[in-house]
């Protein structure tokens, strides 16, 4: 038998059936759920008469809507709460499990799968959001679907896809101190573009990647479809197995048994065949900042601001100028010399327990610098927020002049109150910079939690390397 | 689903790369539970100079002259012609919706992104990839011809202009039978029913952590 890729053997054990052109069923684990983009699919089913094929695959979360300020009178908006209100009524008609707003493990969708063992290796996870990407980080093969497929893998199980092709990025070699995974996968979309993933699943490998942690890894797993891709991964070992071990729906005594013997063996074979190849230098990547309103468009924090001038295809050369206008930038300018009025720690990028702790390192003892209007921490779940709390993150970050918040999407994109004001700028740990993305005219730089923090003390981006912390 | 076979359509240009959904269809309309009713606020904060929320009148609202679905020659296009990567970002099948309701059946890009690509063929539309070249000279046609159309075949798989010229395009075979007839891909999947329960159960055998009772 030829040699396979971890994306190969995914696949092919979850194929239930395949056409001639290569159309397949492929049979899904889970199916996670979350309020904005799964009512039309229950209606559908609704409205054709179908049931849901099997209740115990999925789990639903409300996540892009619900306020992280006191959520004891509810939500305020009507509409929010109608969305809500809809994906409760829905998981209760259809006996689904729902971590409702008010559960200490409600959180942002892709934060809560791998933390409550909802995400297991060797799965097929999928999800109506585009960064279930995050889940491969345990080896699983996950994916965002649109909402009509949403409602056909609630009414089968399945999804109807062809195989994407294989790419390995591998990042070779060490990262250098205080580089984190959120600048490793930024200097991934910025070499291979927001279009070099297309029509690929994947992998990531190398040394770097394999010295990340699991929550690390998920940050780079999270951003493939920043790049493109259709799904990210990364093979199986000893952290992975570490990492899933105990958590609540992870399996127990003679299954944990069975199931860690056959996640061990979820790697790629060495000589197996990847239609792409993409090699990373480790130890020239540094703290990346965007400068734009595409994740590509990012540079290290010692660069500047590029000059569309010397971009000789027009069509890049007017999108870079459409973007510098956009952001309020002028070319050549320093990246240390932007000067941030708002900073935003979440998302499923970077909302995960060492995220907020490699803020608050950086924070601690320090005060939010006199240009900073607005600084708002929100943990990924209630759990995260709890474990934060009790190691005194929080403390940390209400003592510099931050705000607390309960765990949501937030101004990731700014369905609930959290938003940017037109021309607000903005240090944010979040995946994306488009345009109106966290708040109409508001602009976004994306950065990791530490340069976030970095950014909040200093009042412009800094390479969090020369502060002393 | 609303059947894709041939249009002759007027077609509007959109020149830039990278177009996202957040841009295709904001989040403020995402609270909608229904899937119709996107069209007037399809790209609404590039088609109105004001802030839109769901629920306002759209044709009160203020528009922006320069945006190129607002110029007088491009009303009731139906065919967008646009740059690489379009749709990238979330998977929001909201922004095939607006497409949809706006008027679009076709989208003609040089490449897409993955999912949306995929939500379009589920809503009735068809992305067509063309040749970043091909895509190019249509750009410069529709700037020079007013008025200009496309006519599209799905069937023969190509792109006829107005001057006789044909650009074949590719389509895998699945979709472009389930556009062809309008087909709902689940009753199609659902006649599969036996061969996804033998595969279920063989799963439990295999895999049983991943059913029910490992749950807590
Ligand atoms: S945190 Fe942002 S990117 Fe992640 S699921 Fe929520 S809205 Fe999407």
């Amino acid at each position: 038998m030829s040699a396979k890729t971890l994306y190969d053997k995914l696949w092919d054990r979850h194929v239930v059936h395949c056409d001639d052109d290569g159309t397949c069923l492929l049979y899904i684990d889970r199916h996670l759920v979350h309020e904005v983009t799964s009512p039309q699919a229950f209606e559908g089913l609704r409205l054709a008469g179908r049931q849901l094929w099997r209740s115990d695959a999925n789990i639903a979360v409300p996540d892009h809507n619900v306020p992280t300020t006191d959520r004891r009178e509810g939500i305020s908006d009507p509409l929010s709460r109608i969305q809500v209100e809809t994906l409760d009524a829905n998981c209760t008609d259809y006996g689904i499990t729902e971590f409702a707003m008010n559960d200490i493990r409600q959180g942002i969708v892709h934060i809560i799968g791998p933390e409550q063992g909802v995400t297991l290796p060797g799965m097929t996870i999928v999800c109506g959001d585009s960064h279930t990407s995050t889940h491969g980080a345990l080896g699983c093969l996950a994916f965002g679907i649109g909402t009509s497929e949403v409602e056909h893998v609630l009414a089968t199980q399945c999804i109807i896809q062809k195989k994407a092709r294989n790419m390995l990025v591998s990042v070779d070699g060490q990262v250098g101190h205080g580089i984190t995974s959120k600048d490793i996968t930024l200097a991934i979309i910025g070499k291979i573009g927001t279009a070099g993933g297309t029509g690929y699943v994947v992998e990531y490998g190398g040394d770097a990647i394999r010295t990340l942690s699991v929550e690390g890894r998920m940050t780079v797993c999270n951003m493939s479809i920043e790049a493109g891709a259709r799904a990210g991964l990364i093979a199986v070992d000893a952290k992975t197995i570490d990492y899933v071990k105990g958590r609540p729906y992870a399996p127990r005594g003679d299954l944990w048994d069975k199931a860690k013997t056959f996640w061990q063996t979820l790697q790629s074979d060495p000589d197996a065949h990847y239609d792409r190849v993409v090699h990373l230098d480790a130890a020239s990547i540094r703290p990346q900042v965007s400068w734009g309103t595409s994740p590509e468009m990012v540079v290290a924090v010692d660069g500047c601001v590029p000059d569309p001038a010397m971009e000789p295809d027009h069509v890049k050369r007017e999108g870079m100028q459409a973007a510098l206008t956009y952001m309020g930038l002028v070319a050549n300018t320093p990246i240390t010399e932007i000067y941030p009025e708002t900073i935003f720690i979440g998302s499923c990028t970077n909302a995960r327990i060492e995220d907020l702790r490699a803020a608050a390192a950086v924070v601690k003892g320090h005060k939010l610098a006199a240009n900073i209007k607005r600084a708002l921490v929100v943990p990924g779940s209630g759990l995260v927020k709890q474990q934060a709390e009790s190691e005194g993150l929080d403390k940390v970050f209400k003592q510099a002049g931050f705000e607390w918040r309960e765990p949501g999407c937030s101004m990731c994109l700014g369905m609930n109150e959290d938003r940017l004001s037109p021309q607000e700028r903005c240090a944010s740990t979040s995946n994306r910079n488009f345009e109106g993305r966290q708040g109409q005219g508001g602009r976004t730089h994306l950065v990791s939690p530490a340069m976030a923090a970095a950014a909040a003390i200093v009042g412009h981006f800094v390479d969090v390397r020369t502060l002393e912390v | 689903m609303q059947a894709f076979c041939k249009l002759n359509g007027l077609v509007a240009p959109l020149d830039r790369s990278n177009i996202d959904t957040d841009a295709i269809i904001p989040k403020q309309f995402l609270k909608s539970i229904k899937r119709t009713g996107f069209g007037p606020n399809l790209f609404d904060e590039w088609r109105y100079l004001d802030h839109g929320e769901i629920g306002m009148d759209c044709s009160k609202r203020p528009l922006n002259p320069a945006f190129v679905l607002n110029q007088p020659r491009y009303q009731g296009a139906q065919i967008l012609l646009t740059r690489e990567n379009f749709g990238c970002g979330s998977s929001r099948e909201h922004a095939p919706w607006a497409l949809l309701d706006f008027g679009f059946r076709v989208v003609i890009a040089p490449s897409f992104a993955d999912i949306f690509a995929n939500n379009c063929f589920k809503n009735g539309i068809l992305p067509v990839v063309l040749p970043a070249e091909d895509v190019a000279r249509l750009f410069a046609e529709v700037a020079a011809t007013p008025g200009y159309r496309l006519h599209v075949d799905l069937e023969k798989q190509q792109v006829t202009t107005p001057g006789g010229e044909v650009f074949r395009f590719a389509v895998d075979a699945f979709s472009k039978k389930c556009l062809l007839q309008g087909l709902d891909d689940i009753s199609l999947t659902l006649e599969h029913v036996d061969e996804i329960k033998a595969f279920e159960a063989r799963r439990k055998l295999e895999e049983p952590w991943l059913f029910g009772s490992s749950r807590r």
